[in-house]
């Protein structure tokens, strides 16, 4: 089980390995960020009190709305990207067309939801 | 095609803990899309589409807990928090934080090489995602 690296944090962040590197970067930041949104929110809910209200005005604030949205939706669009790659293994010879599709399901859907979160924020 | 075959057989390979979390982490997702599409579906036959704006509605399919539905314009509060909803709410929470958990795992053990520390933490892990489940469920039961 042990495994020999020979290639630092940094020198691994050098890697140019383009758009499917970049989702996969995204998809890791993505899934952090879900995974600190549920988990402090569960424990908020758990605990309640004072620490519960002052997290619910985090959630509630617009930026992080806009923050936890870009998590989620690119978590999941790019996780069904990489469930359907991976479990019918021969499309992975389409993998960057995927990607492009991925992009353009992701954009708009995102756009039209940072429209509304925002105008909400206006008070519109 | 050469006929040279560039698949190994699963008793060949072994099936051990990295193989069967590869599979978990990719069945657990479309488990939890079904999830939300029950979420989802079922809200707007319950009437979400008058009684709830968009985020209201995005809110609740990824979690069916009738806290999410108490600042809404939803008259009554009974068939939201049905059997059904705790069940379907409790495969999501189950799913979520065994995905989300490994998910964590696998990308510090990107970043760690030394056989002992990869054990200590995966034990840290099961620890924590059957901890974080029992939480989890008791929030949505008794809220």
């Amino acid at each position: 089980m042990g495994l020999r690296r020979n290639v630092g944090l940094f020198t691994g962040l050098r890697y140019q390995g383009k758009g499917p590197m970049l989702t996969y970067i995204l998809h890791r930041i993505g899934g952090l960020g879900i995974i600190i949104f549920v988990a402090t929110h569960i424990l908020a809910s758990f605990a309640g009190g004072t620490v519960g209200v002052f997290l619910n005005t985090v959630y509630e604030h617009w930026l992080f709305q806009i923050f936890i949205f870009f998590c989620a939706l690119f978590h999941a669009i790019n996780g069904l990207r990489i469930v359907i790659l991976d479990l019918w293994p021969k499309l992975i010879e389409h993998q960057r067309e995927a990607i492009w599709v991925e992009w353009a399901v992701f954009l708009p859907v995102y756009a039209i939801a940072v429209m509304v979160i925002v105008r909400t924020a206006l008070g519109g | 095609m050469t006929a040279k075959t560039r698949t190994v057989s699963l008793a060949k390979r072994g099936f051990d803990f990295e193989t069967f979390m590869w599979i978990f982490t990719r069945l657990s997702a479309l488990a939890m899309y079904l999830c939300a599409l029950i979420g989802l579906v079922g809200a707007l036959i319950l009437g979400a589409r008058t009684e709830m704006n968009m985020a209201e509605l995005i809110r609740w399919t990824f979690m069916p807990s009738p806290t999410h539905v108490l600042n809404t314009n939803v008259p009554d509060l009974a068939p939201w928090s049905t059997l059904f909803w705790k069940m379907t709410g409790s495969v999501f929470i189950f799913f979520a934080t065994a995905h989300g958990l490994h998910g964590l795992l696998s990308v510090i053990e990107d970043y760690l090489a030394r056989p002992r520390m990869r054990l200590t933490l995966r034990i840290i892990v099961l620890v924590l995602t059957a901890l974080m489940i029992g939480i989890g469920i008791y929030v949505l039961w008794t809220a």
